[in-house]
């Protein structure tokens, strides 16, 4: 199994740590450590070449060489050289003053350019703006189909034809201008970057100007990316990329290939198959995630378009105080089942190797098991586990078809987690839930 | 059920009869289908389009007599740059140094040959031990999502009825919008019937219907599309064990069970991942690697053959019905190392 990339970093540099002061012939070992982290993270093998030189003519300046802590400022190095490559900032595209904005994504066969049209449309057209889905992809079979379902599931209108692509995209955008749509977005069927023939076809779409032109690409790409991300920018020319599939446990690699490559800026990233599971791209998160510092932005992203705000308000407050019971322990649990498997959840916090989390296997049962114990107690028992004895204990692990054991579990993390709360004070839970930060944001401009 | 790797001509005058008038294909060929023309041609043309040459590069390499480190890294980087993995790769490099040693190669050039030998013999690539069988078979076809499993349904169902087969296809994406469609799309193109739900239906419900249809109909080969998923999903994963579940109570014995794997060689790393996971949830009998016709070497089956030992049993080699070929290890080594794009950026 592969190591990630950010073990291989912390052992690299704990290493490191041992000597002090770095020499060059430390680096050279940390830098070897580095390259092969990347490449295992799908980095093309070129795009490390380059990375690691620029990283250790960095290191080599005397920001690390004289600093009692080379192991951090080599990470802070990395971070940062990773961080610029990927674009530096978020770049999430902005509407065209003179409506409507015209968007035209294009990529490889199955990287996800249907359903990332598809959550397009629903974002605009969840922002109020009318919005539409032209269907340009004559290629696949019962693509055009696909856009209608989705259209009609998620509210956005499809726009279709029979002619040749080019033809429908423009007959499309007459459509829209006529119908004072604000946002227009073609979808292409999916070809290789290799096909002459379907790459002047784009050529010739691209002739009707759209606003944007969008590559989306699996983040599960191996060392081509590089390849294809040059011949689509030469050939159509690129005003950003779109990262699908991050749902998925692929390190990502093709991000930090292509950005280098292409120079373009990666704008979103798409993990899931629902509507709103389109995030602008974060450079910084990425680089951290990459090393293994865990998303915790994006955890808390999520648990914010995830939660019941109110909900967990109420919770939090009496968590605080002293009625905090199992039943309200219970709700907490099913909050945070909400916000997707445990293993992904766990994967975005700091520290928490990506494979780890896996072999872990998380049991997502254990949540069913908890709400059918808590409904076999008494309103008596919920309010104080402490009168639970053998013969109310065997009641209700047989009332709830789970063991004593499992009952046990329960009121040990119960309690464990209301001793955390009291020692984590008001202070920092009201600091975490309160104003701003927390409960607003999500994909937004 | 009756073989289709055999090249006796019956076969492919059937093949050339067969309704193909929709048949979407990318590179219209002008020649007569000759039966000799391999669609690995097409796989190696597809490469060769590619403005730089590999293999130019490679000999050029493996020209200078010498072998010394910098032409050891050389070999390297065109194994990784084809995905073939950090660990696989310097596995690789470490039989061929080996090999070198104890057989005296002093030739730059022997290592050609050798690099070949050592890259296809990691590879079990065995289509016939999957598709060669006297019985009656059910394909149950994985993977993650736009792989290109519903069109290597269609394309086995293709060979399949070709070769004179009674083929019937179920519609077990259930979940992705127009998937059902798709599917029958490719059935009336085909010739085939194909035994769907509802969207949203229970796909192991598909299932049952589709096997007790197979059984009244007394079809020869079954073929069942999924949705695509990610690995990471334990959910979606649980739902694929049910369905195989199902599948084994259901065939009762009536046909032989093979799960095949959908993998594109466009992936990188994660392929591994992927093998593991659907593997752990659902027996892998046999992998499809899809999409070879791009310039994607597909490498990550090596570390997969390396650490697994599943059998590659087809490529894909194009968006059409007849795209599809039995794998070919020291084809496809030759491909791997031999063509291939290296450009400077
Ligand atoms: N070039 C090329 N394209 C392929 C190949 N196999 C499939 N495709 C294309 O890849 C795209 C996705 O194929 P599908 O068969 O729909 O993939 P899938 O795995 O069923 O996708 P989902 O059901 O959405 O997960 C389509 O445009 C296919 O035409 C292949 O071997 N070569
Ligand atoms: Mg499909």
């Amino acid at each position: 199994m592969f190591e990630i990339l950010s073990d291989r970093l912390q052992q690299t540099f704990k290493r490191l740590k041992g000597h002090g002061k770095v020499t060059e012939a430390h680096l050279d070992e940390a830098m070897k450590e580095l390259r092969l982290a990347l490449l295992e993270a799908d980095v093309n093998f070129k795009v490390v070449k380059q990375f690691t030189s620029k990283v250790k003519e960095r290191a080599l300046g005397a920001e690390v060489m004289k600093s009692l802590t080379p192991a951090q400022q080599i990470i802070k190095v990395v971070r940062e050289e990773l961080e610029a490559l990927m674009g530096g900032q978020a770049a999430p595209l902005s509407l065209s003053p003179s409506p409507p904005t015209v968007m035209m994504v294009v990529g490889l066969q199955g990287a996800g350019k249907t359903t990332t049209c598809a959550k397009l449309a629903a974002h605009y057209k969840k922002q109020g703006k009318r919005t539409s889905v032209i269907a340009a992809d004559m290629q696949r079979p019962a693509a055009v189909e696909q856009l209608k379902q989705l259209g009609s599931d998620w509210d956005f209108e499809v726009y279709s034809g029979s002619e040749d692509p080019v033809t429908i995209a423009k007959n499309g955008l007459e459509h829209a201008k006529s119908h004072g749509h604000a946002v227009v977005i073609i979808d292409t069927a999916g070809r290789l970057h290799i096909d002459d023939e379907l790459m002047s076809e784009l050529e010739n779409m691209r002739a009707l100007k759209p606003h944007h032109v969008l590559l989306v690409v699996d983040a599960m790409t191996g060392q081509e990316s590089v390849n294809l991300a040059v011949a689509f920018d030469e050939r159509v020319g690129l005003d950003g990329v779109i990262l699908t599939k991050m749902d998925g446990d692929a390190r990502g690699g093709a991000a930090l290939s292509i950005a280098q490559v292409t120079g373009k800026p990666i704008r979103y990233v798409s993990a899931g198959e629902k509507p709103d599971s389109l995030d602008i791209f974060h450079p910084d998160r990425m680089a951290q995630r990459i090393l293994g510092m865990g998303d915790v932005l994006s955890l808390i992203e999520r648990a914010e378009d995830t939660l019941e705000k109110d909900k967990m308000e109420e919770q939090a407050k009496k968590m605080l105080s002293a009625d905090f019971d199992l039943s309200d322990f219970l709700i907490q649990m099913e909050q945070v089942k909400k916000l997707g498997p445990l293993s992904s959840i766990l994967e975005m916090l700091p520290g928490m190797p990506a494979g780890a989390a896996k072999n872990m296997k998380v049991d997502d049962n254990a949540v069913a098991r908890m709400e059918a114990i808590v409904l076999s107690m008494t309103p008596g028992e919920r309010r104080e586990p402490g009168i639970l004895n053998g013969s109310r204990k065997a009641r209700i692990a047989a009332g709830s078809g789970t063991t004593i054991h499992d009952l046990n579990q329960l009121i040990k993390n119960f309690n464990q987690s209301k001793k955390m709360m009291k020692q984590m004070g008001g202070k920092q839970m009201k600091k975490m839930l309160g104003g701003k930060g927390l409960f607003n944001g999500g994909f937004g401009e | 059920m009756r073989k289709w790797f055999g090249k006796s001509s019956d076969e492919s005058s059937t093949e050339e009869q067969a309704p193909q008038d929709e048949v979407v294909s990318i590179e219209p060929d002008p020649e007569p289908q000759e039966e000799t023309r391999s669609v690995w041609d097409k796989f190696r043309t597809g490469l060769s389009k590619s403005r730089d040459n590999l293999r130019e590069q490679l000999t050029e390499t493996f020209r200078r007599s010498e072998i010394d480190e910098d032409l050891w890294e050389e070999v390297e980087e065109a194994l990784i740059g084809a995905d073939v993995g950090v660990e696989s790769t310097m596995d690789i490099t470490a039989h061929l140094r080996k090999a070198v040693k104890t057989e005296g190669i002093k030739d730059a050039s022997d290592l050609w040959d050798l690099l070949g030998q050592e890259v296809s013999r990691r590879i079990s690539g065995s289509a016939t031990e999957i598709l060669n069988q006297e019985g009656k078979v059910f394909y149950l076809v994985v993977g993650v999502n736009g792989t290109g499993k519903t069109t290597s349904v269609a394309k086995i169902a293709r060979k399949l009825s070709l070769s004179g087969n009674k083929v019937l296809l179920a519609a077990g994406d259930t979940y992705r919008a127009a998937a059902i469609e798709q599917l029958k799309i490719w059935g009336e193109r085909l010739g085939v019937d194909v035994i769907a739900h509802q969207r949203d239906a229970n796909p192991s419900a598909v299932l049952f219907d589709a096997i007790a249809a197979a059984k009244a109909r007394e079809v020869d080969t079954l073929i069942a599309d999924t949705s695509g998923r990610l690995h990471t999903y334990e959910n979606l994963m649980g739902e694929l064990e049910k369905m195989r579940r199902v599948a084994e109570r259901e065939l009762d014995g009536y046909a032989d069970l093979k799960v095949l794997l959908v993998i594109d060689a466009t992936t990188g790393q994660n392929g591994l991942i992927q093998a593991k996971q659907f593997a752990a949830a659902v027996e892998v009998d046999a992998i499809i690697l899809t999409k070879l016709d791009g310039t994607a070497k597909g490498g990550i089956v090596i570390s997969i053959c390396d650490q697994m030992d599943i059998p590659i049993a087809f490529t894909g080699v194009g968006e059409g019905m007849d795209d599809l070929e039995p794998f070919d290890p020291a084809l496809f080594a030759e491909a791997l190392i031999g063509v291939g794009n290296h450009d400077d950026f």
